[in-house]
């Protein structure tokens, strides 16, 4: 379908039903469907490896399958974070201040925050069979749950609302700030428990040897959900140019509406 | 006037005092921060005692719930300190004038330091009032250096994310989920300095017998904190204020 779609640059901005129904399901590309594909037989692998062919742990017995989608998750959320801090600073500091960047860096903290919240959600499940509990108030831990709320703000003051520039700017700022706010509280959290403290609670990766085919489950799960962030990053920042052509379109139908009437006004 | 753009805008501190003494005169004439904020720090502290019930916790945790009422009202105290800004567009056409933003900045930070200074003074009264504590001598020093410093972070980070949330719908309730997560490491750093200038936490528990130098390191990140946040905002002020 991707072939037969125009410029998004030509589209008429007063045709406004035409725009949606023509661009309805098109953010994909050639190279997007073959990366969906990819990432697809990806996590059947994982499931297979994870639930199936890897063995169980010594002492966590099969809870420790938990690991082979909190481990990827939680990286794919920093490595998303990583983007949204960089994309704001190559919005914030190229001179065209181009939009696509600031739509990267939202796409990417979107996806984050989901991921984050799956990262925190497998993790104290985790916890509760192998610890006891659902939380404990380690630094790594803490300092994951203030990223998942930074972002969550991060993310409504993108809906803040105003011109797509002001956006931009505004949540580029914001991203940049994260950036530096996050290794603070994370310095702060490890000060306050290393002196709170004696020994840290259970260390879930530390020097554990780890059993070949748990370390190749644990590997396949890493690629298959950089896959999966990749391909989702290239669909949401498309369907979020999509919005703001409709709003600019929406302006534009409003301007023609407007001057029209003025004519009709003139006329009578 | 170009003149009176150059005066005014090419000397950041004088713009920063200049803003500063207009917040600080604006409070003085309709005291709605000594007639509301204040009561309302105060308000949280019988809350507290409420909540938690018995005096000998109290007293242990009177640091954390000092700075605890500190940071719920600074949420107010920054509200207000941009509502003045906005309500006529006060913003706009101190921006229009081509007024220095870094000097705004620093105006509002101040002013808004100076009004907490002033909540913090009262809710030490308060804290050694209603919770029993009390201030080891040699602790004074520190207690001191850690609100100076507190202080300075907090008007720093708060101005930034006021300025951040400022004009935009909905901002009452945004303002909370912004600026919380950010000032933990000051709640954090100064809490626990609070504790060993108090010395509370001291014989029982993991913490047996808070030393006074423990406090010390906190005052370290509440410096770091400070400046950071300081220096951030002072860049980032101007493209913030130039899409609000």
């Amino acid at each position: 379908m991707s072939t037969t779609v125009p410029n998004p640059q030509s589209i008429p901005g007063t045709n406004v039903s035409a725009v949606s129904r023509r661009w309805r399901g098109v953010t994909s590309t050639g190279f997007s469907r073959v990366l969906g594909v990819a990432t697809l037989v990806l996590v059947v692998w994982l499931v297979l490896f994870g639930l199936l062919f890897s063995p169980p742990d010594q002492t966590q017995q099969s809870s420790v399958r938990i690991m082979y989608i909190h481990v990827p998750t939680a990286w794919v959320a920093y490595l998303a974070f990583g983007v949204t801090g960089l994309s704001s600073a190559m919005y914030l500091f190229r001179r065209a201040h181009s939009l696509a960047w600031d739509r990267v860096a939202g796409a990417s903290a979107e996806i984050g925050v989901m991921f984050m919240a799956l990262t925190l959600i497998t993790g104290s499940l985790w916890g509760r069979l192998t610890w006891g509990v659902y939380w404990a108030w380690d630094a790594r831990l803490t300092t994951t749950a203030f990223l998942f709320v930074t972002y969550v703000g991060y993310l409504a003051v993108r809906r803040l609302g105003g011109s797509h520039q002001a956006r931009a700017k505004r949540s580029a700022v914001l991203g940049l700030l994260a950036v530096i706010e996050i290794p603070l509280v994370h310095f702060s959290v490890e000060l306050w428990r290393s002196l709170h403290q004696e020994a840290s609670v259970a260390n879930p990766s530390g020097d554990v040897k780890m059993d070949g085919l748990m370390l190749f489950s644990l590997f396949v799960g890493l690629i298959a959900f950089s896959l999966l962030y990749f391909w989702l990053v290239l669909h949401r920042q498309r369907a979020m140019y999509l919005e703001d052509q409709y709003d600019d379109a929406d302006l534009d139908v409003a301007l023609v509406e407007r001057r029209a009437e003025t004519k009709e006004q003139s006329r009578a | 006037m170009p003149a009176l753009t150059a005066a005014v805008g090419s000397d950041m501190w004088r713009t920063a005092r200049l803003v500063a003494a207009k917040d600080l005169g604006i409070e003085w004439r309709s005291r709605q921060v000594t007639n509301q904020v204040l009561p309302f720090a105060g308000l949280t502290l019988v809350l507290f005692a409420f909540a938690l019930d018995r005096d000998d916790i109290t007293a242990r945790v009177a640091p954390g719930l000092f700075w605890l009422a500190t940071t719920f009202s600074l949420i107010v105290l920054v509200q207000r300190t941009f509502a003045v800004e906005t309500a006529d567009g006060a913003l706009d056409t101190l921006r229009v004038a081509g007024v220095d933003p870094a000097g705004i900045y620093l105006g509002k930070a101040l002013a808004l330091a100076a009004q907490l200074v002033v909540l913090e003074a009262l809710l030490l009264v308060g804290v050694i009032v209603f919770y029993a504590s009390h201030i080891r001598p040699a602790g004074i020093v520190l207690v001191i250096v850690t609100a100076f410093l507190a202080t300075s972070g907090l008007a720093f980070v708060g101005t930034l994310y006021g300025g951040l949330a400022a004009g935009a719908k909905g901002r009452e309730t945004l303002l909370p989920l912004l600026l919380l997560p950010v000032v933990a490491p000051v709640l954090i750093g100064a809490t626990r300095a609070f504790e060993a200038a108090f010395g509370t936490r001291g014989g029982e528990g993991i913490r047996a017998g808070v030393e006074i130098s423990d406090g010390w390191p906190w005052v370290g990140m509440l410096a770091i904190f400070a400046a950071v946040f300081g220096a951030a905002g002072v860049l980032a002020f101007g493209p913030l204020l130039e899409e609000a």
